[in-house]
């Protein structure tokens, strides 16, 4: 590496956050801490019906026994799950303000400036959004149109009251609560997320969004999502994800359930840009997060696109539990490591069906002083006759202080099973950077420009709408600085 | 304005010495080809001109249209014009031609204090272009030079040279490795993109490139150093008898 190329990356390394502003709102929160009295008050904040109180005490007894996994590699102190607040909603959010005019100002131009319009007016044409703040719900646009064909978008809390069926149902279904510490925290404290039902063959004619905003501070997000796509139904959602500038760390602990039944199909993108913390590793979010998809019916489908650049501990694996004969999961991730940022992050594809297929494209890149690990997890159950997985994991390694590191584990118990796995590390190419910029490019445009092309295959996953900005996002955060 | 002259420059890589004193003035609208046997530095000479930094210029000038271009780093060389056609042109998978020659065009726009060019008319010069050339919009849509056949990447370089018409052009045995096909569709690119404001420098090993290309002038160079400089005869001299006479 020359020293133009060391100097180019310290500078990405220096550059900032640029959704690390702090919305200036008083807020409605419980003492710090966790025990039974803060989830019935979580409870009753969301009126719950006794059944859900039950559940989430029984999580939360669940929890009490267990501790957390340690097998990722991350290192980190323990959480004091003591010093955190579980609960936080701008001053009067009792109830959910019914159109925007209830509705703070001071969030609405939160949303502006995050770039996720929610005035009537001014939407996203082509996507509906829930927009999420701390622990509630503040807004869903296009809810109406969606009603017309029978398709459900509100919060989890809203779902609760209005599908009881489907949430008793369905909620725990696919990542039961027991699983690990994180999913039994989750269910035992969730305060907000999205829910989503799509009517038998119906296809969601729009992009389907929830964005997430942390904004008080010393205060713990967890977010429940459940999507259910009944049988030959498809839907497309997208999560987003930003947090302000602190240096103290914050703790992310969502659980997403997804169910397909058969011929359904389910495409799931996230681009996560939490606080990744400062240069020195100061601050940032921790992600902890179950995302587990099951394609339950025959012939369903459930793809799993993310771009993860943000959070000081990512630790993330969608799954896909293939029963249904013919299922599909597709796993394609993005991760971008810089400064002291770590990510333990792949995913899990269970072959049960017959003839189930999966696919993980994974590329992973590290700057800085980062590390950066895919950990996938493969496996084939007895009767899932020929079935197939294709597996390729690429990294790209900036600088010589950061680490990269691939494991990926495969278990078969069917000999009739097929696997693929193709696996690369390298470093960024000197050759590449220098016929970049004697074409004129800057040493910056040259990087972005090859590790965007590295991420080629897994950024055109992505919906449309969000495609472009996932690029920028990606150049951002190589480069850091304000775009 | 003095074009490009350069002056007792002296070159190392590695505490190696290659480039020895070596002089070399080229004007405006001027081809000239320089001839050696492998190893005598001429791929050296080109990426010192490029500005790579690999290679270190212990002494000596290099002035390109009355600028110290030592003082310059390879984007603002490029920008100011001088392109290099490599031997070995890299492959960059996932990245394609548009929005890396937009972004190329426009850097050296925004350098000449020009407005830049929006996505569509940028499309649009290319795809002329590329007509030109002969190539198809199949290969506009595949990646920078990835799974190019060696002709292809010679092609793609000749198309990337009249896209950004630059007034220095540095061919590095851009016939290395063609058949005559290749050949003769990379030289008449070359030649159509040819007129009396840009000026090139053309490395080659063999004769034969010269015979599509007619130079103004041909140096023999060796050990890093031009020994000898001639019209065509000279070249037509090394072809019927090597480089031992040099
Ligand atoms: N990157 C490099 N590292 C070490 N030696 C080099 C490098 N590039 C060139 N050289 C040496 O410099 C000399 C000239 O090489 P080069 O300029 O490539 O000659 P030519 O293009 O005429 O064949 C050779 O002896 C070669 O081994
Ligand atoms: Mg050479």
């Amino acid at each position: 590496m020359n020293i133009e190329t060391t100097q180019t990356l310290d500078k990405y390394a220096q550059d900032k956050y640029k959704y690390g502003f702090v919305t200036n709102i008083v807020s409605d929160r419980p003492k710090k801490g966790l025990d039974e009295e803060i989830i019935k008050f979580i409870s009753q904040k969301k009126n719950e019906p006794d059944w859900m109180l039950t559940w989430r005490l029984d999580c939360y007894k669940k929890w009490l026994k267990m501790s957390d996994p340690q097998w990722a590699n991350l290192k980190f102190p323990e959480i004091n799950y003591q010093d955190i607040y579980y609960y936080s909603a701008p001053k009067g959010f009792e109830n959910k303000p019914k159109d925007l005019s209830e509705v703070d100002p001071k969030l609405i131009e939160t949303y502006n400036k995050l770039g996720i319009p929610l005035e009537e007016q001014k939407v996203l044409a082509g996507v509906a959004v829930d927009a999420v703040f701390d622990s509630v719900s503040v807004a869903t646009t296009y809810k109406g149109e969606l009603e017309k064909l029978g398709i459900v978008f509100c919060s989890i809390s809203e779902a609760v009251q209005t599908h009881p069926e489907l949430v008793k149902k369905y909620l725990g279904s696919v990542i039961p609560p027991g699983d690990h510490s994180f999913s039994a925290l989750n269910s035992a404290v969730f305060t907000d997320g999205s829910f989503v039902y799509i009517p038998e063959n119906v296809k969601c004619p729009m992009e389907l969004s929830t964005y997430f905003r942390i904004n008080a501070e010393e205060t713990g997000q967890f977010e429940r999502t459940l999507i259910i796509a009944d049988k030959g139904s498809y839907v497309s959602y997208l999560e987003g994800c930003t947090a302000p500038q602190r240096d103290t760390n914050q703790l992310h602990a969502a659980n997403v359930e997804l169910i397909a039944l058969d011929n359904a199909e389910i495409k799931y993108s996230t681009v996560q840009n939490w606080y990744p913390g400062d240069e020195e590793g100061k601050g940032g979010i921790y992600n902890f997060v179950t995302k587990r998809g099951l394609c339950k019916g025959i012939n369903s489908k459930i793809s799993w696109t993310q771009v993860e650049t943000g959070s000081s501990i990512t630790w993330k694996y969608p799954s896909c539990i293939l029963k249904g004969d013919n299922s599909i999961g597709e796993f394609y991730s993005v991760a971008i490591t810089n400064n002291y940022q770590q990510a333990d992050t792949g995913t899990k594809m269970t072959h049960i069906g017959k003839n189930t297929r999966s696919k993980i494209i994974s590329k992973g890149i590290s700057l800085g002083n980062s590390q950066n690990t895919y950990r996938g997890n493969v496996s084939f159950l007895r009767k899932a006759n020929k079935s197939r997985n294709y597996t390729q994991c690429d990294s790209l390694l900036v600088g010589n202080k950061c680490g990269a590191h691939t494991i990926p584990y495969i278990e078969s118990k069917n000999n009739t099973a097929v696997v693929e796995h193709e696996a690369s590390t390298s470093k960024i190419n000197e050759e590449q950077l220098y016929y970049c910029r004697q074409r004129g490019l800057s040493h910056e445009e040259a990087v972005s420009l090859i590790v965007n092309g590295f991420c080629k295959q897994v950024l055109q996953e992505l919906p449309m709408e969000f495609a472009v900005e996932a690029q920028k996002l990606v150049a951002i955060s190589l480069e850091g600085s304000v775009g | 304005m003095i074009f490009l002259n350069i002056n007792n420059l002296n070159v190392s890589i590695e505490g190696k010495k290659i480039l020895d004193d070596f002089n070399l003035t080229i004007n405006q609208g001027e081809v000239h080809a320089i001839m050696g046997p492998n190893g005598s530095g001429k791929s050296t000479l080109a990426n010192v001109l490029a500005g790579n930094e690999d290679y270190e210029v212990n002494s000596g000038k290099i002035i390109f249209k009355d600028q110290d271009l030592l003082g310059l780093n390879i984007e603002e060389r490029a920008q100011i014009g001088i392109f290099l056609a490599f031997q070995y042109p890299v492959e960059i998978p996932g990245v394609n031609i548009t929005p890396f020659l937009q972004a190329s065009i426009n850097s050296k726009l925004k350098n000449e204090n020009k407005p830049e060019l929006d996505t569509l008319s940028f499309a649009k010069l290319l795809k002329e272009k590329a007509k030109d050339l002969g190539i198809g919009p199949d290969m506009l849509k595949r990646s920078i030079n990835t799974g190019f056949s060696g002709g292809e990447k010679k092609r793609y370089e000749i198309l990337q040279m009249s896209v950004l018409n630059p007034e220095f052009t540095i061919f590095d045995e851009t016939d290395s490795g063609l058949d005559v096909d290749a050949l003769r569709i990379v030289t008449e690119g070359i030649n159509k993109f040819k007129n009396d404001n840009n000026s090139f420098l053309i490395i080659t090993h063999y004769q034969k490139l010269l015979d599509y290309i007619n130079p103004d002038y041909v140096h023999v160079m060796r050990n890093g150093k031009i020994l000898k400089s001639g019209d065509i005869s000279l070249a037509v001299e090394i072809e019927k008898s090597g480089y031992q006479n040099f």
